[in-house]
């Protein structure tokens, strides 16, 4: 397999959304994939209690020769990949620098307090605007309104590695990743999450291509 | 791939050859571990950073032909693995730090007689409580129990350490403990896999062995300390990094060590500061603490919750400080090394290392942040709502909640809600409507019950329900029952019966009907446990909730304790397992805010699957999340919300 290379190290990549979303098998399928092109890969997930509905991000860290640990710096991720607008704002940040490329899933998840009328949820439109202005690259993908198109609203998360793969911003090739999905996907499941990754892919192909 | 708790990958840790380098979390590599020591019994309850060290060792067992159980508890669980070790078998118990008190009692007496099979407990503490209640420090708990404890800072580690750990307790002949944290359990690195050990053994227990707990035995437990810190000397898991010679040096324990090598990489310091890494740290070993610190002027300490290395070394300088000279030591306990919640709160990570070695050495660092004014930043984050923790959609507790503060409401005399642990901790919480009035650890919620109802005499008149989850009624609810029965109790103990240990991946419990490796077993009913205590006893549906508070209300008129049962599966498991009818609301009836229903659906109830659509301004179901429990058919005061083809 030739190994493809990697832009710097260690690249730091934050998956973040909220809990139920499916984070941790993408972090599975990024790290995997990592793992595969002959990375060191560390990631530090959250799960148990703030799966219920709670913000849960994972760090993922790809590199070569130090090692390193589980958690991001501030400032340092170079990837910010939000199943949920609100959250990848929150982590875009603390954690983000000029040069990060942010791809976010447009669909918000409202927190209880914007159910219960105790907040305010701020207009998406200017946050992702003001996004624009602080770091390199925004990509705004329909993830949960393609996924929907296939019927099944919960490959989103797949969608989005789909448009992870697009994006350009892992040296890693589109067949990569989906090699790694076969393996970590139920077989029922994996035609399924294939068409997801397309889906997000030629989403992401295409705002590239207009810009 | 099958999924297995929380674990996706679970399978490279016995898919792949010995020499293959694979990705597995940190409780996977400490599972692998075992394997590879060749563990002939492993007894766990589940609780978070812990559980997947057991769920995945109950999924290889057959394999490898051994025994593999979740237990009723965590006492039970250590007894079960003691046994084992007594045979000469080698025994891996795991917990959740909490669970190590429950155990405690068991550990500290049965360190005193020994073991022989090597018996290793795996503990997982929660720095930051990412899924805990409490910060919990388990270090001063094998110390102040004489029992010897490795902490790994890496995935890597986790794995040789908890090998090694089987060694090791086989040498000294008494338990051994690893240490790990939330950052080490349920982080993924790479491992190299190494061979699996062929421990063919039996058991074997005659009766002129004896293990028995007599205070004599302290001075047997010293030598096995001493013995321990002899072999900790010697092992592969205290080591040094950086300048040989430094008057900046940092000691460190657990993940710390990653943290404050990339702190000194980004300062470019790697020649100028010494890391020492002691992953022994109890006993830590003297004399490798002593000859770092010899030559140290100054001495940062990194460990995750509280400062236990920075207490052992301090103590070692006191006795030698004439030959070591003057140093000056920042850590938790002297305050200087801190996180956002304070010294002793919260996880280390990177950034707190850096600030303390710009604090110690001048050097420039500048973060870079995205381009933001201070100002600007704090308005953005300002302007984000702030994420509680919510229940499932079609989640029963949501129903219980519901059904439990309207019927106190009904009753009207300020009805007391004594909570527990599990998912249904969220009763504390505003997805929970703030039900509950206490909340403490596994099975406090009845005792506490218990204690208010025998208030009487000082003018306490309030009815008193507890809620107790299933896997917790058979873990720690049973003992304060019997102890209300006796001493003539009054309050209703209700059972949140899901069916499965739900918060920690859906372990089963003794009332699941399957056991640890998925055979079928006896279900040991909770209606037949209470019905034999002498209790009035009903089961009820949460999701018929009219009928449900009608039950709490009768409940709570009759005198004396009783128990009341609400039974629905775990929406989460349900819905892997099967789609229910789909609820939908009819347009027509939905008159949105002209209602008067101050948006229950979404505002007061809030199950995430119903949700406002703001361009009809009325009220929606979202499909893809709903799991048609039909609850808020029920409760929509407007008939609105209906079953698809009910229309």
């Amino acid at each position: 397999m030739q190994t493809e290379s990697l832009l710097k190290e260690p690249v730091n990549l934050i998956i973040t959304g909220v809990g139920g979303q499916g984070n941790i098998l993408v972090s599975e399928i990024v790290a995997q994939t990592g793992c595969r092109q002959k990375y060191n890969v560390v990631v530090g997930e959250s799960y148990g209690l703030s799966q219920r509905g709670g913000a849960v991000s994972s760090h993922a860290r790809l590199f070569r020769h130090q090692e390193y640990g589980p958690i991001i710096p501030l400032g340092k991720a170079d990837i910010i990949f939000g199943f949920e607008p609100l959250e990848a704002v929150r982590q875009a940040v603390d954690y983000g620098h000029k040069n990060s490329c942010l791809i976010i899933n447009s669909h918000p998840v409202y927190p209880i307090g914007v159910r219960r009328g105790k907040n305010k949820v701020p207009s998406l439109e200017l946050l992702f605007k003001k996004l624009r202005e602080i770091v390199a690259e925004v990509l705004i993908i329909p993830a949960t309104k393609l996924a929907g198109q296939l019927g099944e609203a919960m490959v989103q998360n797949v969608g989005m590695v789909g448009a992870l793969a697009g994006s350009g911003c892992l040296p890693f090739r589109a067949d990569s990743f989906i090699e790694v999905i076969k393996k970590v996907v139920p077989p029922k499941a994996r035609a399924l999450n294939e068409k997801a990754f397309y889906l997000g892919l030629e989403e992401v192909q295409k705002i590239k291509s207009l810009k | 791939m099958e999924r297995v708790g929380n674990l996706v990958g679970w399978q490279d840790i016995v898919r792949e050859e010995p020499g293959k380098r694979v990705l597995l979390n940190g409780n996977e590599a400490m599972a692998r571990g075992a394997l590879e020591a060749g563990v002939h019994f492993v007894s766990a309850y589940p609780g978070s950073p812990s559980s997947e060290v057991t769920d995945v060792l109950a999924q290889v067992s057959e394999n490898f032909n051994f025994y593999v159980e979740w237990s009723v508890n965590e006492i039970v669980a250590l007894e079960g693995a003691a046994g084992a070790s007594f045979a000469g078998l080698r025994a891996l118990c795991t917990m959740k730090a909490d669970g190590l008190n429950v155990a405690y009692d068991f550990l500290t007496s049965m360190n005193l007689g020994g073991c022989r099979g090597g018996l290793v407990l795996v503990v997982a503490d929660d720095p930051f409580g990412h899924s805990s209640l409490k910060e919990y420090d388990s270090r001063f708990l094998a110390a102040a129990a004489w029992v010897p404890a490795l902490e790994p800072s890496t995935v890597q580690e986790a794995r040789d350490m908890v090998k090694w750990a089987f060694y090791l307790s086989e040498q000294i002949k008494g338990p051994v403990m690893v240490r790990s944290v939330t950052r080490v359990s349920h982080s993924r690195g790479i491992i190299t896999l190494g061979d699996i050990e062929q421990t063919v053994r039996e058991a074997d227990f005659r009766p002129t062995r004896q293990f028995h707990t007599f205070t004599r035995f302290h001075q047997e437990v010293r030598e096995r300390l001493k013995q321990a810190e002899e072999l900790f000397a010697v092992s592969p898991f205290n080591f040094s990094f950086g300048a040989e010679k430094a008057d900046l040096t940092i000691f460190t324990c657990g993940p710390g060590w990653l943290y404050a090598k990339e702190a000194l990489t980004s300062l470019q310091l790697e020649d100028q500061v010494k890391i020492v890494r002691p992953g022994t740290p109890f006993p830590l070993p003297k004399q490798f603490i002593l000859s770092h610190l010899n030559g140290a002027k100054k001495v940062v300490f990194i460990e995750e919750t509280r400062p236990f290395l920075e207490e052992k070394v301090l103590a070692f300088y006191a006795l030698h400080s004439e030959n070591l000279g003057q140093i000056k030591f920042y850590g938790k306990a002297t305050g200087h090394v801190s996180g956002i919640r304070g010294p002793e709160c919260g996880e280390m990570n990177t950034d707190i290392v850096r600030e303390v070695l710009i604090g110690l050495t001048g050097r420039p660092y500048h973060v870079p942040i995205v381009s933001l004014t201070k100002e600007e930043k704090k308005s953005l984050q300002a302007s984000l709502p702030p994420r509680d923790y919510m229940l499932c959609p079609g989640c029963p507790h949501r129903a219980s909640f519901w059904v439990v503060k309207s019927a106190l409401a009904l009753e009207g005399n300020n009805g007391i809600v004594t909570g527990d642990i599990g998912c249904y901790s969220m009763g504390a919480m505003e997805t929970g409507f703030n039900l509950f009035n206490t909340l403490h650890c596994m099975g406090a919620g009845a005792g506490i019950a218990g204690g208010l109802s025998k208030l009487g005499a000082y003018g306490f008149k309030q009815p008193v329900v507890t809620m107790v989850g299933d896997s917790t009624f058979y873990h720690a609810v049973i003992p304060a029952l019997i102890n209300g029965r006796w001493n003539k109790a009054n309050y209703l103990c209700i059972v949140l019966d899901n069916g499965v240990t739900a918060m920690t991946g859906h372990q089963p419990h003794p009332g699941s009907g399957k056991n640890a490796v998925g055979e079928e077993a006896e279900v040991v009913s909770i209606e037949e446990i209470a019905k034999s205590l002498g209790f009035m006893v009903k089961v009820s549906d949460p999701f018929r909730y009219n009928q449900a508070i009608q039950d709490v209300l009768e409940f709570i008129r009759m005198p004396g304790l009783k128990v009341l049962i609400f039974r629905q599966p775990c929406a989460l498991a349900a819905s892997r397992e099967q789609k229910r009818r789909k609820v939908v609301v009819r347009q027509e009836l939905c008159r949105g805010d002209a209602c008067g229903c101050m948006r229950f659906c979404t505002a007061v109830w809030g199950c995430p699957a119903n949700v406002w659509d703001k361009e009809r301004e009325a009220a929606a179901i979202d499909p893809a999340i709903c799991v048609g429990c039909g609850v808020c058919i029920d409760l929509c005061p407007a008939g609105a919300i209906v079953w698809e083809g009910d229309e």
